[in-house]
């Protein structure tokens, strides 16, 4: 008989539980996701996931997240899952890869923050002196340039997916495993956010307040979203509404060079 | 035949800072509406025509009715061009 391995990741405070007989899979999983496993969590979710042989892997193919009977159903060329949010279990079939968890991963967070008061933010993010700030912008405005400038004494979050979520002491923004094959997780850490930034390139540092409603332009241009509930894209733009009348933002137009850190804060 | 215009049901709407931000659920895609396009799409209530529509207008800006008119009429067709207004028949009664 096959024995189940759980690998427990645990991203913003939420923790999934993922059980496997295979061990192939495991060491993928604790290879990805590896700062972020804690497996003295108590789970919020569980999956249980089953490996498929790679039939013919299409990992291209359009993603699909519908909700139908209270149950979530996600398909990818190289995944489908299905996920009961009440009862907190689901299953997922995938090929021996680390990707599709870390895309289910995106999602299921997503869609609890889309409820809970929070989102998932194409940016970067960092700690300095117990304050988060969160950098963001299109492809090429310098997200993971930003960080990679960021003196010692910062801890970096993400450079490339922010964790942001309402707590009874305002927005805080979480560390991130979710990584682009050429970038690396970010550290489990955590702090409130003291700032967001839209970032553009310039010969000078320089920085100018948004008002709320660039601010909320902002944030929808960058959240992540899977879904076409409208119920939960009404969520995540209360959200963003709330978020950009608590936390001050900014247009910040750097050159690349560390001095840019002195001008934040 | 008497229309009225009306909202589309598959939508987040928010006004900030006397802007109306309009999500669209079926494809996330955003409308970003100015001051005088937020007031037609408030006024769109489902009940109002656009000749009423152009009518609350002229009511609160300083504008002519045939001006009022025509704005309404080339904003509710651009809207309607992108799905997130649509001009119906009115409900009997």
């Amino acid at each position: 008989m096959q024995s189940y391995h759980d690998v427990t990741v645990e991203v913003g405070g939420i923790a999934i539980a993922l059980h496997t007989h295979s061990a192939a899979l495991v060491r993928l999983l604790e290879h990805r996701f590896g700062r972020f496993l804690n497996p003295s969590a108590t789970p919020d979710f569980e999956f249980d996931i089953t490996v498929v042989a790679d039939s013919e892997p299409d990992e291209e193919s359009d993603l699909t997240v519908e909700q139908r009977d209270g149950c979530w159903f996600l398909r990818r060329g190289d995944f489908r899952a299905e996920w009961d949010s009440a009862a907190r279990r689901g299953r997922i079939w995938q090929t021996l890869n680390p990707y599709g968890i870390d895309s289910i991963l995106r999602i299921v967070h997503t869609l609890v923050l889309s409820s809970e008061g929070g989102f998932l933010l194409h940016a970067s993010s960092a700690i300095r002196d117990g304050r988060a700030y969160v950098f963001t912008g299109p492809s090429g405005a310098g997200k993971s340039t930003i960080v990679s400038l960021a003196p010692d004494d910062v801890t970096v979050l993400t450079d490339e997916i922010s964790y942001v979520r309402r707590t009874p002491q305002g927005y805080v923004a979480f560390g991130t495993p979710f990584a682009g094959e050429l970038s690396d997780a970010g550290e489990p850490a955590s702090a409130p956010v003291a700032a967001l930034f839209r970032l553009g390139h310039a010969e000078e540092n320089r920085h100018q307040r948004l008002d709320s409603a660039a601010t909320v332009r902002t944030l929808m241009r960058n959240i992540l979203f899977f879904t076409h509930d409208r119920r939960l894209v009404d969520g995540v733009l209360d959200t963003a509404c709330d978020f950009a009348s608590r936390v001050p933002a900014y247009t910040l137009h750097f050159s690349p060079d560390r001095r840019v850190w002195n001008t934040l804060g | 035949m008497s229309t009225c215009v009306v909202r589309g049901d598959k939508l987040a709407a928010r006004k900030v800072g006397g802007e109306m931000v309009i999500l669209s659920a079926e494809d996330s895609s955003m409308f970003l509406l100015n001051e005088v396009g937020t007031a037609i799409w408030e006024a769109a209530d489902g009940r109002r025509s656009i000749q009423a529509i152009a009518d609350v207008l002229c009511a609160e800006y300083d504008v002519d009715r045939a001006t009022a008119l025509a704005d309404v009429t080339e904003f509710v067709e651009s809207l309607a061009a992108a799905g997130i207004l649509s001009v119906a028949d009115e409900a009997a009664g």
